[in-house]
């Protein structure tokens, strides 16, 4: 059989994240595709399967809703990686800090004085249009002003090359526990090219986790007691809420776990009742409190509002963050950034045109074919419509939606998001990809993981990576410099 | 630790232990039925009266006849008993404490899982006894994966329990089930017993080779004595309640008080050093072992209500 190699391979008109327009490798890739153009037979494929096995074994899946008895899958995996030089990840780390801060300040302006508002930056009737803006959460002061402890940004980058920020995520992003398995999988398979590569590690994201964690404690207990609150077994990221857990070595509980007596959280143990100082909580805002939000909610624990406000627990995220990721919002970001921080945007939006707006809402309707819409409260690739890709009925109904509903929609110009060689039977073909790089934001600082889920959507042709709608993964490699290389060390 | 933690935890290594059980008791009458051919159906129906679910079984199979009987205990996910479904309990349990136990343990008992769910699609005869063996080779090997990796901390000791307590419930019952069908009558219990038969018990619960370094030759006392009251056997009875109430004592805080659950430990130990294979013989093996396991119930009741039951901050803070 012969061997898998990039002689053949065609970059197409797309940004390639491997090969330049010319075919050449792009700076830091040359290791790693020596190596596979090295391999001999079918040893490449052989890693793959070994990968998907160990996977498998290690049981790392997710759980498909809507299947019978919850059938568990492995989330497919890529073994070629997507590399990302270091003078481009200074960039990211930069912009990324950057919206950040600015995002804490917008949550904490909005559920207090609303500045921006009064000011007139932001409309007045988009806020109060919000489905996830929280009328709970107003006058909430979350320690140290931060409410976003962790995010996941989705970034993509177009054919001019350049990154944009296609979605904030700051509820609970999903997915680190991926970069963290695949990075342990792929040291397995090619501990050659990791020792001539200058890989940036990731492997010291849940210590610097749990150092956010323990940074907002409330109280001053030295050894904070922190813990994962997870929906359960059939919440489809239930493995990375354990294995998040176990990493940092707390407490994995369920809204059954804890109660809250004279304002304060506990846990039932073997030993009785123990007070709970600090809850990663991966329940929605909807569900953690059925006496605050959802009365129906069996997931979330009665009364943890209460003890939140008068400070006896911090949550992460804080509860009421979901308002910036209202689509609609999210369009706003760079306008905060230049608010709050007076600086330029270092990571520019994709380009987004709001329905609502008279201007914009007659070009998207007239140019619905070359557009991508979306909902301004959906997530997981659901709610939207991709305009090169629809027909024309489809097209009809969402015309009809956005006309009926124009504060509930954007649209933005379909992108040619970038690419990277992916293994398709027995050779290689571009896929193309996102990135979701995790940014953690603790009392003293915040830092961001270097690298993140590369996610690929594995159908030719297709744009949409979601892990529900046919993507697979990568691993991501950032490629150390003398300076980052500094900087790591001095973690 | 969190007592909903501590119950899957406890209940994981139960599960194990039970699916394996099953698998050692379904093996033993598979090796027996080979040495002694003749009433097929009167060699496997005790296996299903041993369960108590003789309804649950003619609910799908009409004849206990060994495919039917090898089905229902091992594959037959609408059982609730089976191995494959006591497994699967197992390692559900496990996948909401896997933060709690190592990764080397789930991975082996998750492995273990596929195993069985491959073998499930494609059991031919001869398959079986090279697959029962492979379940007990994942019970010991997950028992030891337990041993090696595990911090003797509250987790470990729950674990601890669970599998000792179920071991020490299963050995007693392989006795009670294999004594009814094996003693032709009550003046044979010191004559030298049918070495095939007996010596294949003593086998399922891998006592064989150890049986024969203490006593050599079989007698019913022996083997009772050997099954029941040796306090070095890894898998006799008495061996396995010491181990219950070791885990216990770790478990229960210092300044507990008085532990329901611990003295009805000490109530059974006591017993077991004080009584003699013919004492129990005499008696009825059957009514003896009976008793034990009235024990046993009460025993995990008292566990549960300590251990796993909610209580309030009013009664943790006094």
């Amino acid at each position: 059989m012969p061997s898998i190699n990039f002689d053949n391979y065609q970059t197409e008109e797309f940004y390639d994240e491997m090969f330049d327009g010319g075919g050449h490798p792009r700076a830091g890739a040359k290791a790693l595709i020596d190596c596979i153009n090295g391999l001999p037979g079918d040893a490449l494929l052989n890693r793959q399967k070994a990968i998907e096995r160990a996977l498998l074994q290690m049981g790392i899946t997710f759980t498909v809703y809507g299947d019978k008895a919850g059938t568990e899958k492995i989330f497919p995996f890529d073994l070629v990686p997507r590399i990302v030089q270091a003078f481009e990840w200074r960039h990211i780390e930069a912009g990324l800090k950057q919206r950040i801060a600015a995002l804490n300040a917008f949550l904490s302006d909005i559920y207090g004085e609303q500045r921006i508002v009064r000011d007139g930056v932001i409309p007045q009737d988009l806020l109060a249009k919000a489905k996830s803006f929280r009328p709970q959460c107003v006058g909430l002061k979350p320690p140290n002003g931060i409410w976003c402890h962790i995010t996941g940004t989705d970034l993509v980058r177009h054919s001019d090359g350049g990154i944009y920020v296609l979605e904030d995520n700051l509820r609970c992003p999903s997915g680190v526990s991926y970069v963290l398995q695949n990075r342990l999988v792929m040291k397995r398979s090619f501990p050659e090219v990791f020792a001539d590569s200058r890989v940036m590690p990731v492997v010291n994201y849940p210590s610097k986790l749990f150092e956010t964690l323990a940074s907002v404690c409330p109280n001053e207990n030295p050894d904070p007691n922190v813990v994962v609150l997870t929906p359960g077994i059939y919440n489809s990221a239930y493995y990375e809420h354990s294995f998040l857990a176990q990493q940092m070595g707390i407490s994995l509980v369920q809204g059954e776990d804890l109660v809250v007596e004279n304002d304060k959280v506990y846990m039932y143990t073997t030993y009785g009742l123990e007070q709970v100082d600090v809850i990663y909580r991966r329940v929605d805002d909807d569900f953690i409190d059925p006496r605050c939000f959802r009365e129906d909610s069996m997931l979330g624990v009665p009364g943890l509002m209460d003890a939140y406000r008068a400070g006896n627990v911090a949550l992460a995220n804080a509860p009421g963050t979901g308002v910036a990721d209202d689509k609609v919002i999210y369009a706003y970001v760079p306008d905060m950034i230049r608010y709050y921080t007076s600086d330029e945007p270092v990571l520019p939006n994709v380009p987004t045109y709001i329905c609502e707006r008279d201007d914009d809402r007659e070009y998207v309707l007239e140019h619905l074919e070359e557009l991508v819409v979306k909902a301004a409260n959906e997530a997981g690739g659901y709610g939207m419509l991709i305009g090169p890709a629809s027909t024309p009925a489809e097209r009809e109904e969402f015309a009809r939606r956005i006309l009926d509903d124009p504060r509930n929609y954007i649209a933005q110009p379909t992108l040619s998001l970038s690419r990277v060689p992916t293994i398709v039977d027995d050779h290689f073909e571009g896929r193309h990809v996102d990135l979701r790089p995790y940014i953690l934001c603790g009392a003293d600082d915040s830092w961001v993981l270097p690298g993140g889920l590369t996610r690929v959507a594995l159908r030719k042709g297709s744009l949409v990576v979601n892990s529900s709608q046919g993507g697979g993964s990568k691993d991501t490699w950032v490629i150390a410099d003398q300076e980052l290389a500094e900087d790591d060390v001095a973690l | 630790m969190l007592s909903r933690v501590a119950n899957s935890i406890y209940w994981m290594t139960r599960y194990v232990e039970r699916a394996e059980s099953l698998a050692r008791f379904v093996d033993v009458t598979l090796n027996v039925a080979l040495d002694q051919p003749g009433d097929v159906e009167a060699q496997w129906q005790p296996l299903v009266l041993a369960t108590g679910d003789e309804k649950q079984f003619f609910e799908r199979y009409s004849s206990y006849t060994p495919d039917n009987v090898l089905r229902f205990l091992t594959f037959d996910r609408d059982y609730d008993g089976s191995i494959i479904t006591s497994l699967s309990i197992a390692r559900e349990n496990a996948r909401t404490v896997r933060e709690v136990i190592s990764s080397e343990a789930w991975e082996v008992l998750n492995e273990f899982y596929l195993m069985l769910k491959r073998a499930s699609t494609k059991l031919g005869i001869a398959d079986e006894i090279e697959f029962f063996n492979q379940v007990k080779r994942y019970g010991h090997l997950l028992d030891g994966v337990l041993q090696s990796t595990m911090t003797r901390d509250l987790g470990w000791w729950f674990a601890h329990m669970g599998r000792y307590l179920e071991r020490a419930d299963k050995t007693s019952r392989i006795i009670d089930v294999k004594y009814f069908t094996l003693l032709p009558s009550p003046t044979d219990v010191d004559t030298t017993l049918d070495d095939l038969v007996w010596s294949a018990v003593l086998r399922s619960v891998d006592a064989f080779e150890m049986y024969r370094k203490r006593y050599h030759s079989l007698t019913l006392s022996r083997i009772v004595s050997f099954m029941v009251l040796d306090a070095e056997f890894p898998r006799s009875v008495h061996f396995c309640v010491r181990e219950v109430g070791k885990a216990l004592r770790k478990i229960t805080p210092a300044n507990a008080g008085e532990s329901y659950a611990i003295s009805l430990v000490q109530e059974i130990e006591s017993q077991l050093t004080g009584a003699t294979a013919s004492g129990i013989i005499n008696n009825g093996v059957h009514e003896f072992i009976d008793s034990m396991q009235q024990d046993f119930n009460r025993l995990g009741a008292s566990i549960n209500e300590s251990f796993f039951a909610r209580r309030k901050l009013s009664t943790a803070e006094q």
